[in-house]
């Protein structure tokens, strides 16, 4: 604990993590949101538009926590990764710049007029206020996406004279292979995230008798965009990024997969503990044949083990990254199982009255936030030892003259900080749910003391 | 090329002082300006559009900054480590003192939310001053281009300085000074009635601050850093921008007296963009100075990126920079006037 490696490392971690907790969300509501206000268009229905000024509360609080907390992001680079900004600045600066430019500016603008401005500009400027705050989420998500695939599949660069990485191709960087097929696999999460909460929050409402009639339009939405959501996440994204994993990061794969041992016909192992001392997995259920299937699309083609790989190429982390990506696996796979059930559920009319299944997807809400975040900790833990891919090694990328000392004096800072900055977003989150879309009829403000008492 | 980025990250950052700095301002003097519960809403009414556009000028001048000159955002973003952490922890509060007090309807909540915003701000300012007080005195750069400051040292200027020294304490208390002002301009500008007299009085008060700190500050620089003086005689119409700082300092006394609230704040504007504009034209070709070996320091010549980046950088920034000024322009326009407190979209 006492290394400034080490120190570096976990703070972008945590930073980065808690940040990560707000964005998913925003980013998988948006478009929610847009169709909302767009059925209110189309439909000119009132309800829709109470529901979106709903939602649009729930997306302006995670909104500004995603703002607070990103804004570290930017800064850390410099701060505690200062030799890696100077050794690929020349490359990933492109996408972060472009990504103020074009993503920041955009959503920020939009948000004033589509939080503030429905009343004064009318339905028309707030559609497009609504999809332009979408427009803008979507495109930082991209370029924030474009800097990692470059950490993980490095194109388009040259290293100059000075020792440091140089863009040589603009569209190589934005187009990156790596970058398309991540992005969509992300975005993909983020939305389930997004309709998982509206689910829930829908299945709250109806099992607690409140609001009934926004709880099954909640559910309606909610649930068949998850179910299509997850049905994606795993194929075709989810499973485009596992290829690119095994052309590009052989050694990747088969620590995630826990494969010590190269095999023909290898099988995919659905549980199991790996004890990277003795190179094997205790106690393991698999699926044979599985692996070399997805992998290659032949039963019994080889995959790689870790034994064919120097142990200095090997992951330092084998066991988190063996579990991050079979959490990530696992509870995507039951994503599926619950909306598809929910859905054909919807489809014979029985969700609303089936109580154990409100009760689950009342429930689910918290899982999305895991399987994403497992999902980074496998793209992240499974790019090491490497900052940049083949290029330059985590340890020679952090800022050598931040002490270990000073790292752990503001990582601590931030740690009390993001604890007050939870416990206020659970409180005011818990209030708005409480309140409900009908509550927000207009002069609300008024009455919140009163309502205070009857949300507590 | 990088002389041209010089000045695309400078006006990014002049922007960010503008535009923000009167967020930062109002949030100065709200708990003075603004005594009642529907004054206070009135003060965060009038930015309440705003900050968040406003802010995003300091993430894009940032990034601006990290693809122009990637060793100079490494750099410094290292070495001032301390400071900028907590200034990330202020922005933090800051954002939450703005957007959280509006949610919940108790007279407790809204006071703790009312000093979490006007402290943070009142700290930024000091902090922001105080940051380009140490670009402009130096830092104990080493061969390699880094350098590590401590918050303090002696609190004297020399090869071994900390963040805080007379001189930036000095300029932290200036930018402070201007920013009070800039946000009473402000918000004199958007509000009606008590609130607006009040801002107005602070706005004539801090003046007298704002041109005794100016001069002072400007011989402390002659004094701490002489080579400023160096481009004035190397370019000869840099004078004009000494020029503009006093005229926008007449401007601003001539336009509160004759209660003319549009002019005033675009007097203080002026101020700002001068007083930036001066700093970055005497620092040029330099980005941070050494105080260790004069060698060391950074320049846009050893700092810069790539020359393809850079000028590819040159289409997309200009479209990027044309799209976000459209917003802006679009933002501004639809919220323009008087604050009306109703009762949609919070505060």
């Amino acid at each position: 604990m006492d290394s400034a490696l080490v120190i570096h490392r976990l703070h972008f971690a945590f930073t980065i993590t808690y940040h990560y907790l707000f964005p998913q969300l925003t980013m998988g509501l948006a478009p929610l949101i847009v169709i909302f206000k767009s059925l209110a268009l189309w439909k000119g229905d009132e309800r829709y538009n109470k529901a979106a000024r709903f939602w649009a509360k729930i997306f302006a609080i995670n909104f500004l926590f995603g703002v607070i907390t990103g804004i570290p992001m930017e800064f850390q680079f410099g701060t505690n990764w200062a030799r890696f900004s100077h050794y690929s600045g020349g490359v990933i600066a492109t996408a972060l710049a472009m990504e103020g430019v074009f993503a920041f500016f955009l959503e920020s603008s939009f948000l004033g007029l589509f939080l503030f401005g429905e009343k004064r500009f009318g339905q028309r400027i707030h559609w497009l206020a609504a999809f332009m705050v979408f427009a803008g989420s979507w495109i930082s998500g991209f370029f924030i996406i474009v800097t990692d695939a470059w950490m993980q599949h490095p194109v388009g660069y040259e290293i100059a004279a000075d020792g440091t990485a140089h863009l040589n191709s603009f569209w190589s960087l934005l187009f990156n292979e790596w970058a398309l097929w991540q992005y969509v696999h992300n975005m993909g999460g983020a939305v389930i995230t997004g309709s998982f909460a509206m689910a829930a929050t829908g299945a709250y409402y109806v099992l607690s008798r409140k609001q009934e009639e926004y709880g099954r339009l909640f559910l309606r939405v909610g649930v068949i965009v998850a179910a299509i959501a997850s049905l994606l996440q795993l194929f075709p994204t989810g499973d485009r990024q596992g290829k690119l994993v095994t052309d590009y990061q052989p050694v990747t794969l088969a620590a995630m997969e826990g494969l010590f041992q190269t095999e023909s016909g290898a099988s995919i192992v659905l549980v199991g503990q790996p004890d990277t001392a003795n190179q094997k997995l205790d106690n393991p259920i698999y699926v044979p044949k599985a692996l070399s299937f997805l992998t290659h699309r032949h039963w019994e083609a080889e995959v790689k083990g870790l034994n064919e790989f120097p142990h200095d190429q090997w992951p330092d982390n084998i066991p988190l990254l063996y579990y991050s990506y079979h959490i990530m696996v696992g509870l995507g796979t039951i994503f599926i199982l619950i909306m598809v059930t929910a859905v054909l559920m919807l489809w014979r009319t029985k969700l609303f009255n089936s109580r154990w299944m409100l009760w689950i997807v009342m429930l689910s809400f918290p899982f999305p936030y895991i399987a994403n975040t497992a999902g980074w900790i496998t793209a992240e833990v499974g790019r090491q030892p490497w900052l940049v891919y083949g290029l330059m090694r985590t340890n020679e990328g952090y800022s050598s003259n931040v002490s270990a000392g000073n790292g752990l004096f503001t990582l601590l800072g931030f740690m009390g900080m993001y604890t007050v900055l939870s416990i206020l977003f659970i409180i005011l989150i818990w209030r708005e749910v409480g309140h409900g879309p009908d509550f927000l009829s207009g002069k609300n403000h008024e009455h919140g003391k009163m309502d205070l008492a009857s949300a507590a | 090329m990088e002389t041209l980025w010089f000045i695309l990250v400078a006006l990014m950052l002049t922007a960010y002082v503008v535009l923000d700095g009167f967020d930062i301002g109002a949030g100065i003097i709200s708990l003075i300006v603004a005594k009642t519960h529907d004054e206070r809403r009135t003060v965060l009414r009038a930015i309440g559009p705003v900050w968040d556009g406003n802010e995003v000028w300091l993430l894009a001048a940032g990034g601006a900054l990290f693809f122009a000159f990637p060793l100079l955002y490494a750099s410094s973003f290292s070495g001032f480590y301390l400071p900028l952490m907590m200034v990330l922890w202020l922005l933090m509060l800051r954002g939450i003192g703005i957007e959280l007090r509006s949610h919940v309807s108790d007279p407790m909540w809204w006071s703790f939310f009312d000093f979490v915003f006007s402290i943070s701000s009142l700290l930024l300012a000091i902090f922001f001053g105080a940051a380009i007080g140490n670009v402009v005195r130096g830092v104990p750069l080493n061969a390699d281009g880094y350098f590590f400051e401590a918050l303090w040292t002696n609190f004297r200027v020399g090869t071994n300085p900390g963040i805080l020294d007379w001189y930036t304490v000095l300029t932290g208390v200036l930018a402070m000074i201007a920013l009070t002002v800039h946000g009473a301009h402000y918000i004199a500008l958007k509000t009606e009635g008590d609130l607006n007299g009040r801002a107005r009085s602070v706005a004539a008060f801090g003046w007298f601050g704002l041109v005794l700190l100016t001069l002072l500050s400007l011989i402390s620089t002659l004094y701490v850093r002489p080579q400023v003086t160096d481009n004035f005689r190397l370019r000869p119409w840099g004078w004009i921008i000494p020029l503009v700082v006093v005229a926008s300092l007449v401007a601003m006394q001539i336009s509160l007296r004759k209660g003319r609230e549009l002019a005033a704040f675009l007097s203080s504007t002026t101020y700002i963009v001068g007083m930036l504009g001066g700093a970055a034209f005497a620092m040029y070709p330099y980005l941070l100075p050494a105080t260790t070996n004069p060698s060391y320091s950074l320049t846009i010549y050893n700092a810069k990126t790539g020359a393809y980046s850079l000028s590819v950088g040159l289409v997309w920034w200009a479209i990027g920079i044309a799209l976000a000024i459209g917003y802006f322009t679009f933002l501004y326009r639809s919220f323009r006037g008087k604050v009306v407190l109703d009762n949609e979209g919070g505060y």
